[in-house]
């Protein structure tokens, strides 16, 4: 019923400004319920509520992992309520007492987003799979499975399927992962290539990763101090005059 | 020795493997030792204490270290003539006045002795010694007076003469005698004094030469030094040809050409995967293949190896020529692709000539000296020579114009007025020769003024970009003195990029920060990335200039907003540039695959999209879509393929609609270009298919492929095609085995005993720390041991001193008193005497 911003801005102050003075914030329940129904960036907003009513006030919420399941969409990665969300998934999902099945389709499915994510959200949700792997060791198949078929022809994931359960994630392999350590920064590389080996015991932290952005990475890389610079080889013959170069096939210098 | 000199220190444990220096002492050795060496030194000391006089070393020039011995002795001599010239001793007989004899001087007939000798012994010894003896002697024995008779007879027949008469005679003989020799040895004498300076002046022709065969010609023309003798002059000192110095054939250079790119291949390789990056730290780092660690890099050997064409030498003098040269190599060798680019790129060019009469002047000399190049290129194997002669005289003119050398500008404004109204090959020449004339390893701050100059050029290429009609065309020739700067300065050239990019990045966030969203920049900061890639290697895991920019051509396609046309270009250019950067490393670049989606679906009718997603910055739905649609019909079919012009980012407002449309068509089909490009590069990742899985439905769901001209839809196949021909190919994750960690065992640990009885314990540092304490110890306590022995050797020494005078002063008093009392016991003595008397 509300206008978009208005029901951002209602949303984003709703957990600190609004439920703690409330004398019922069980009242509130209707309208969060319907928030979180609507999708987009408004279900993300509302989800800060809703977990407060829920932790505080015994909310029972039918098909809770089911809705935040499908809250899982590209778009993730890129909105501003980047931090605030994976803030609250990671407690969620923290529990221990989770079905694997849900989780590993959960980690299946934030891995297969994660092909579309920008360095500074690879770089945080990468630590937050190998959390979720940690917690949940029944789902290191998805890293690990020696007796496992030797050749597929499909992902048998199937991230279309509402149902998490329905999904088979669990038949499947983070080839999401496989494929990041050739991602061209190399912290994010580097990040996907821990999955390689056996996990640590410690959790990592990721609360200093939440809100990281672009122009902070930028601005480590260019910090960093160089011994020496390599330097190319081939001689330059113009501006686009490289072997097979694609400016040539496509741009002119007029 | 004595048996009871000897000290013997007891061991109270022996231990096994201890060695031990000190079990045996001679004290009464070292004593007397020791006491020896403080008489010699000590002792002196003390005895000299209160004498002041030192020994000063006053000879002339002895502690200068600036004059050589030779000219020390040559000052010497002259201070003594000098001190020695003013006073007139009168014992100082060899001064001035000369010994003579006879009125000769005495030094000469010392030099000239034994000719005297052997004139007198060949001529006529026999008689004049008979004649003096007979003088001097009185006629000696009688045998010999009757030997001479016979000569003397006649004369003592004629006038009996009286005996003074005869000596008086005899004298005069004598002296006349004496005068002739006298007289010839002194022509003699004149004749080699002669002879000498002429033998002075032959001398000094002689010395300088030392083969036979150019002596003579020497000589000759010794009086007039000419051309020819320079000439011969400089062949003999110039370098002889040495046999190492093969001549290498074509193979040959081939072959070490491929060895260094395939070491620096190697290298590339290597940084590319990033591996080594932390296992071998201390590793020395890159250096470029050919380093000295000189700061000097040659990027090419510069040095014309001598080869041969038709038989005739083949002598390049001008460096473009040689740069032309390996173009044209490089032309060679693909010579199809290029000759149609060329043509092409000529045809625009004449084109763009024609349709902008108000283009500069600079633009037409270089599509001049484009043609040129071209006709040289078909002459080229007709006749090579002539062409190089006729090429020659017209770069001798245009550089006749420039001065020769040039001051590194300080600042750039003056950079920039330097290069102001000159045409592209006058500004490259002018760069040249800056950096010839201020080679780094001719000044000491050449290094730093060119490092700036490189900062400049970045700095003029960019505002070159940025102008209207961008002078693209002369960017892409800078880039060759800036190719060339970098590899010289790494260091600078690397701090001046990220120094630009940081820049950039700062805006960009900047103007997030205020607005909320950020609008792609200018065409200098996408020809600087463009410059990034041609500059440094792109496919290293870390790069200090690459990964930068990587990070901000990331921001860009995430955080820019697309409104119009051109920022659609500008995203793509950056797409070509992601995927050339890549090229080699094949390295994922998520942000690519969501922008080519994204162009995708602006090209497509609005609210369309179902079954994929599309991501920031573009939008599923709302404003600036339908941004690459192109409904016109006319327009479709009169499309062709064409290379999209840069400079359209900065102008596209003038071109008519039938162009835009055509723009964006071209658009289009670099899109599908780049989507063909992107599947063969990341074919071998294994969740492939995944990541086009958006790009593939929207390519076979929603694209209306059958409006589009054949052109596009060739295109739009080739694509397609590569995209699913691709095998479907899942291999389950497996994890790498863990190192199996070893078992506890209960050997014992053996460590080194490098010393016994001291603390093995601790780091090398530290024990090293600890040695050199003890060592400080030690000395301190034999330090002050010694003072202590010397003081009493001193006290000893003085208290002798005292003990010595006192026993003198008692003697003397004892003496003294002994005598008063004889005295005094003589005057008693004489008392008594007198009392009795």
């Amino acid at each position: 019923q509300l206008p978009t911003g208005l029901y951002k801005k209602v949303l984003v102050i709703l957990h600190d400004s609004v439920l703690p003075y409330m004398n019922e914030p069980t009242l509130m329940m209707d309208f969060l319920t319907v928030a979180y129904g609507i999708g987009g960036a408004i279900s993300l907003l509302a989800l800060n509520g809703l977990f407060i009513l829920i932790h505080q006030h015994n909310l029972e919420y039918p098909d809770f992992y089911k809705k935040l399941y499908s809250l899982l969409d590209p778009s993730i990665y890129h909105v501003k309520y980047r931090a605030r969300f994976f803030h609250l998934t990671d407690l969620f999902l923290s529990s221990s007492h989770l079905p694997a099945y849900l989780v590993a389709a959960f980690i299946k499915r934030l891995a297969r987003l994660a092909l579309t994510a920008p360095p500074e959200a690879l770089l945080m949700v990468i630590p937050f799979i190998c959390n979720l792997f940690r917690r949940h060791p029944a789902c290191r198949v998805l890293l690990h499975r020696p007796a496992g078929p030797a050749d597929m022809a499909e992902d048998p994931y199937i991230m279309e399927k509402e149902e998490p359960s329905e999904s088979r994630a669990l038949e499947s392999s983070l080839w999401e992962i496989q494929s990041l350590q050739n991602h061209y920064h190399p912290d994010v590389a580097k990040a996907a290539a821990v999955l390689n080996q056996s996990l640590s015991e410690m959790e990592d932290d990721i609360s200093g990763l939440l809100d990281l952005s672009a122009y902070e990475l930028f601005d480590k890389e260019v910090k960093k101090k160089a011994v020496d610079v390599p330097l190319e080889f081939e001689q330059v013959r113009g501006l686009f005059g490289k072997k097979n170069d694609i400016f040539a096939e496509h741009f002119s210098l007029d | 020795s004595n048996p009871f000199e000897v000290k013997v220190n007891r061991q109270k444990f022996d231990i096994l493997g201890r060695k031990t220096k000190n079990d045996v002492g001679l004290p009464g050795v070292s004593r007397s030792k020791a006491i020896k060496k403080r008489n010699q030194t000590l002792l002196k000391e003390y005895k000299e204490r209160e004498k002041t006089n030192v020994f000063r070393d006053k000879r002339l020039g002895e502690y200068n270290p600036k004059i050589t011995p030779e000219e020390k002795m040559i000052r010497r001599f002259a201070l003594e003539r000098q001190q020695n010239y003013g006073k007139k001793n009168i014992y100082n007989l060899n001064e001035d006045e000369e010994l003579t004899h006879y009125g000769q001087s005495l030094a000469e007939i010392e030099k000239l002795n034994d000719i005297v000798d052997s004139d007198s012994d060949t001529e006529e010894r026999g008689a004049l010694s008979a004649e003096l003896t007979a003088a001097h002697f009185g006629g000696g024995g009688g045998l010999l007076r009757k030997k001479v008779s016979s000569q003397q007879q006649d004369e003592e027949e004629e006038k009996p003469k009286s005996r003074k008469e005869l000596i008086e005679e005899m004298i005069a003989k004598s002296k006349q005698e004496k005068q002739e020799r006298q007289t010839r040895r002194e022509s003699a004498l004149e004749l080699t004094e002669k002879l000498d300076k002429d033998w002075k002046e032959i001398q000094t022709l002689i010395a300088h030469k030392t083969p036979k065969s150019e002596r003579k010609d020497k000589e000759v023309e010794k009086p007039k030094p000419d051309e020819y003798d320079m000439i011969v002059r400089e062949l003999g000192f110039e370098m002889k040809a040495k046999p190492s110095e093969r001549l290498k054939t074509e193979e040959e250079l081939a072959k070490e050409e491929q060895a260094r790119l395939q070491k620096l291949e190697a290298d590339r390789l290597r940084r590319m995967r990033g591996i080594d990056e932390e296992a071998n730290e201390k590793r020395p780092s890159h250096m470029s293949a050919d380093d000295l660690a000189d700061g000097f890099i040659l990027d090419k050997d510069d040095r014309r190896l001598l080869s041969y064409k038709d038989g005739k030498i083949n002598i390049e003098n001008a460096e473009e020529e040689g740069e032309e040269e390996e173009e044209e190599q490089g032309e060679e060798e693909d010579n199809e692709e290029d000759s149609q680019e060329e043509s092409a790129s000529e045809d625009e060019g004449d084109d763009a000539a024609d349709s902008h009469s108000d283009l500069e002047s600079d633009l037409e000399s270089e599509e001049e000296a484009a043609g040129n190049k071209e006709e040289k290129k078909h002459k080229a194997n007709e006749n090579e020579s002539q062409n190089v002669e006729k090429l020659d005289p017209e770069r001798e003119a245009a550089k006749s114009e420039l001065p020769y050398t040039f001051a590194v500008p300080e600042s750039y404004e003056t950079f920039k007025s330097l290069l102001a109204g000159r045409t592209i090959e006058e500004q490259l020449i002018i760069l040249e020769r800056i950096q010839k004339c201020n080679h780094p390893s001719l000044a000491v701050g050449n290094k730093a003024k060119l490092e700036k100059l490189f900062g400049f050029l970045l700095e003029y290429i960019g505002e070159l970009a940025t102008l209207d009609l961008p002078e693209l065309r002369t960017i892409d020739k800078l880039v060759l003195p800036l190719y060339n700067l970098c590899q010289m300065f790494p260091g600078a050239a690397s701090d001046s990029i990220k120094f630009i990019l940081r820049d950039a990045a700062h805006d960009l966030e900047e103007v997030i920060e205020v607005k909320g969203r950020a609008t792609f920049p200018g065409l200098d900061m996408l020809i600087y990335l463009k410059i990034v890639s041609l500059l440094f290697p792109t496919s290293d895991f870390w790069h200090p200039v690459v990964t930068p920019a990587f990070m901000y051509m990331s921001e860009l396609l995430t955080k820019c907003r697309i409104t119009t046309l051109q920022d659609v270009i500008k995203g793509l250019f950056v797409c070509c540039l992601f995927l050339e950067y890549v090229s080699l490393s094949r390295r994922f670049v998520p942000e690519l695959i969501n922008f080519l989606l994204g162009v995708l679906h602006i090209s497509l009718p609005k609210n369309q999209a179902k079954g994929y997603a599309v991501v920031h910055p573009f939008t599923p739905v709302g404003k600036n879509l339908e941004l690459l649609l192109v409904c016109d019909k006319e327009d479709l079919k009169s499309w062709e393929k064409q290379n999209v012009p840069l400079s359209i980012v900065t102008r596209l407002k003038e071109t008519s609609r039938t162009e835009i449309n055509h723009t964006r068509l071209s658009c289009l089909a670099l899109c599908f270009d780049l989507i063909k490009k992107c599947a063969a590069v990341y074919e071998s990742l294994p969740s492939f298919h995944e990541i086009m899985h958006p790009v593939k439905i929207l390519l076979t769901q929603h694209v209306p492929v059958n409006e589009y001209p054949e052109k596009m839809q060739e295109w739009y196949h080739s694509a397609l095609k590569e995209l699913e021909n691709k095998v479907k190919h899942y291999t389950p994750l497996v994890c790498e085995k863990k190192k199996p960690v070893p078992l506890k065992q209960y050997t014992p640990k053996i460590v080194k005993v490098l010393e016994f009885g001291k603390k093995q314990a601790g780091s090398k540092k530290e024990q090293e720390r600890k040695q050199l304490i003890q060592r400080h110890k030690r000395e301190l306590k034999g330090a002050i041991r010694e003072i202590r022995k010397d003081n009493q050797f001193l006290a000893r020494m003085q208290l002798s001193e005292i003990m010595e005078r006192d026993s003198a002063r008692k003697r003397k008093v004892k003496e003294l008193l002994g005598s008063l009392a004889t005295q005094e016991g003589e005057w008693k003595a004489m008392k008594r005497k007198k009392l009795q008397s």
